[in-house]
């Protein structure tokens, strides 16, 4: 179960969404760390062992106050580090961020950590799951207190738009006065479809595959009626990108490639001259 | 609707790319110091790419790439409004003679607080121990304040006694002190999350333990013996929790907001440095409280003169008072809400509303 993102606004006006982590996957995170921490401890307490033979006190206060600084200090120290994130949150993709989307301050790394053990009441952060699940941004009461949110932290790969980008002889460009008819009646979700179906082919069962472009062929066919020389010997799917070609790429083949040096307005044309 | 998708992530990648090694360089352990050009640089790829994400979000509908670009707004967003106000080095010798008691004074309200639930606390429990001895059993955790204090007090002044706590570990004493104590006052400060509730159950039951204690001594005309055995620490102590206290009771306030304006999480924000530095410096007195009480409280007469150990716990009394009371007066960034540089977290200034937006419904 995951909650809703939390939404911010920039000074710009422009929102962004940061997806946020739901009390599993914390959970699972903590049980690594708790392992992880445990492994230290037991680890420098091997260490400790050894000066037990030379100094005796020493060694056991040495090992009292190794287990406390371990338990009270390994999530600040590695969220203080890993800006935000233990072992256990790395591992599962989770990032501790200030809850209005500011860098994280070392203060609200200690207040969350801090209130580690009212969260952690009666057992297994049964107060903190309880909190994680019922508040708007999941957030447990250390959270609360600290002003922060745990975050999904997945790396969004650029997406590929090789699929679509065919360059080739698009036989729907000779009716320009259909073209437009066909941008002009397709609504965002139904050109999302369409480009989301052709990005995503590959991934599709074969059987599905052609349910899926003989459904959205025949949607868009119905649409805008293309007469029959332009469609002839078109498979649906060849159909829909000649379709997602006309509905996102503006230019005709005729026109020069992009170059990244020049900033791309399409559709804002340049002022005319007023006419006499 | 319509953006010529290809042209436009052809022309506009680039600066994406070069968005994107920036931050992963900035995000690195701290090394990533920008020079002037860089950062110029930086917000002007980060309002171009969020100028991007506008477009998207108007023109055409694409969730991948928006996505995408998300991710990268959020991460650039984050280094450039998040920037701490103070970039002055943490300096531990400001801290401690400055920040912290100017901290403590600040929140002096809270402190009171503490006290007064201490010392109600205190007097329920040596009214208890005075009207029904009995009570005994139910308030004392401690198996070695159950029995007569005459008794103790004997057995402890014997030299027999004194060797027992000589048996070489003071160290691993001093220790579990100091991690019990400071166990404690997390916890103090922590309840305060249950807008100060738990924090006054906690204050109160230490006040209980800590009159019946009292009274059982006073009342068994070992008054002597008590000072000699708690002032020590007990002066170094029980100040500490009660600078736990009032860090609880400051984050309780804070969550209930009485009469005041600001949002919640502007109240919290505002709190949590302070919370911080308390929490250290409680942390550092437990720490002093744990090798006072391991090496000294444990030795009695006639090995240490009571009258020397009492001037040495009242001596501490003065000197933290004192600390606390005076230590940074009349430096600047006293008056409350100001900016505390140097403080063990960087404050943001509450008065840069662009700094701090408000999240959405």
């Amino acid at each position: 179960m995951n909650p809703a993102g939390l939404s911010l606004r920039t000074a710009e006006g422009i929102t962004f969404t940061l997806p946020l982590a739901g009390p599993g996957t914390r959970f699972l995170a903590w049980s690594v760390d708790a392992i992880a921490a445990g492994a230290l401890t037991v680890m420098i307490g091997g260490a400790i062992n050894l000066l037990t033979v030379v100094l005796p006190g020493l060694a056991e206060a040495l090992a009292v106050l190794v287990f406390f600084l371990i338990q009270t200090g390994y999530g600040i120290a590695a969220e203080w580090w890993w800006r935000g994130q233990t072992p256990g949150k790395r591992l599962f993709g989770l990032r501790v961020m200030d809850a209005e989307g500011l860098r994280l301050q070392f203060g609200q790394i200690v207040m969350r950590n801090l209130l580690r053990p009212v969260d952690a009441l009666p057992l297994f952060y049964l107060v903190g799951g309880v909190a994680c699940a019922i508040t708007r941004h999941a957030q447990r009461l250390g959270d609360l207190a600290a002003n922060t949110v745990v975050v999904r932290t997945v790396r969004q790969p650029q997406p590929d738009y090789e699929p679509i980008a065919t360059g080739r002889f698009n036989s729907l460009r000779a009716h320009p006065h259909l073209a437009a008819r066909l941008r002009q009646r397709t609504s965002p979700s139904e050109a999302i479809a369409a480009l989301q179906a052709l990005l995503r082919r590959d991934t599709l069962e074969p059987g599905a595959r052609v349910d899926l472009f003989a459904d959205l062929g025949a949607h868009f066919r119905d649409l805008v009626p293309f007469p029959p020389e332009a469609v002839e010997g078109l498979t649906d799917e060849a159909y829909l990108r000649a379709v997602t070609d006309i509905l996102f790429r503006a230019r005709t083949e005729h026109d020069p490639p992009p170059s990244p040096e020049r900033m791309h307005w399409p559709h804002v044309s340049p002022s005319r001259p007023p006419s006499l | 609707m319509i953006l010529d998708l290809e042209r436009f992530v052809a022309a506009e990648q680039p600066h994406w790319q070069e968005l994107q090694l920036l931050l992963t360089r900035l995000e690195g352990n701290g090394s990533g110091r920008l020079s002037m050009e860089e950062i110029r640089r930086l917000h002007y790829l980060y309002e171009r790419t969020a100028a991007d994400l506008g477009k998207l979000a108007t023109f055409a509908s694409e969730p991948v790439l928006r996505a995408f670009l998300e991710a990268l707004v959020a991460r650039a967003y984050g280094e450039i409004h998040g920037t701490p106000h103070q970039i002055r080095r943490f300096s531990p010798w400001r801290w401690l003679i400055e920040v912290l008691p100017q901290t403590f004074r600040r929140h002096a309200w809270a402190f009171g607080l503490a006290v007064a639930v201490t010392l109600v606390g205190a007097c329920f429990g040596a009214l208890a121990i005075g009207l029904d001895p009995g009570a005994k059993g139910v308030i004392m955790p401690f198996p070695h304040l159950l029995g007569d204090p005459r008794e103790r007090v004997a057995r402890e002044e014997s030299a027999q006694g004194q060797d027992r706590h000589l048996a070489g570990a003071h160290t691993s004493f001093s220790a579990t002190l100091m991690t019990h104590n400071t166990r404690v006052s997390i916890a103090t400060l922590a309840l305060g999350v249950t807008w100060g509730i738990g924090t006054i159950i906690l204050l109160f039951y230490n006040g209980v333990i800590l009159g019946a204690v009292i009274a059982d001594y006073v009342l068994a005309h070992q008054a002597r013996f008590l000072a000699g055995w708690l002032l020590p620490h007990g002066a170094i102590e029980i100040p500490a929790i009660l600078i736990a206290g009032q860090a609880g009771f400051m984050l309780g306030a804070a969550l209930l907001g009485l009469g005041r304006r600001t949002p919640l999480t502007q109240r919290l924000r505002e709190i949590t440095p302070d919370l911080v530095t308390l929490m250290a410096g409680a942390a550092l007195l437990l720490v002093w409280a744990g090798i006072v009480e391991a090496f000294l409280s444990q030795y009695h007469e006639p090995r240490l003169p009571y009258a020397l150990k009492i001037s040495f716990g009242l001596f501490e009394l003065v000197a933290l008072t004192l600390y606390l009371g005076a230590a940074g007066r009349g430096r600047a960034r006293e008056e409350p809400g100001a900016e505390t540089p140097g403080s063990l977290s960087d404050r943001r200034d509450p008065d840069v509303p662009s700094a701090a937006p408000a999240p959405l419904p």
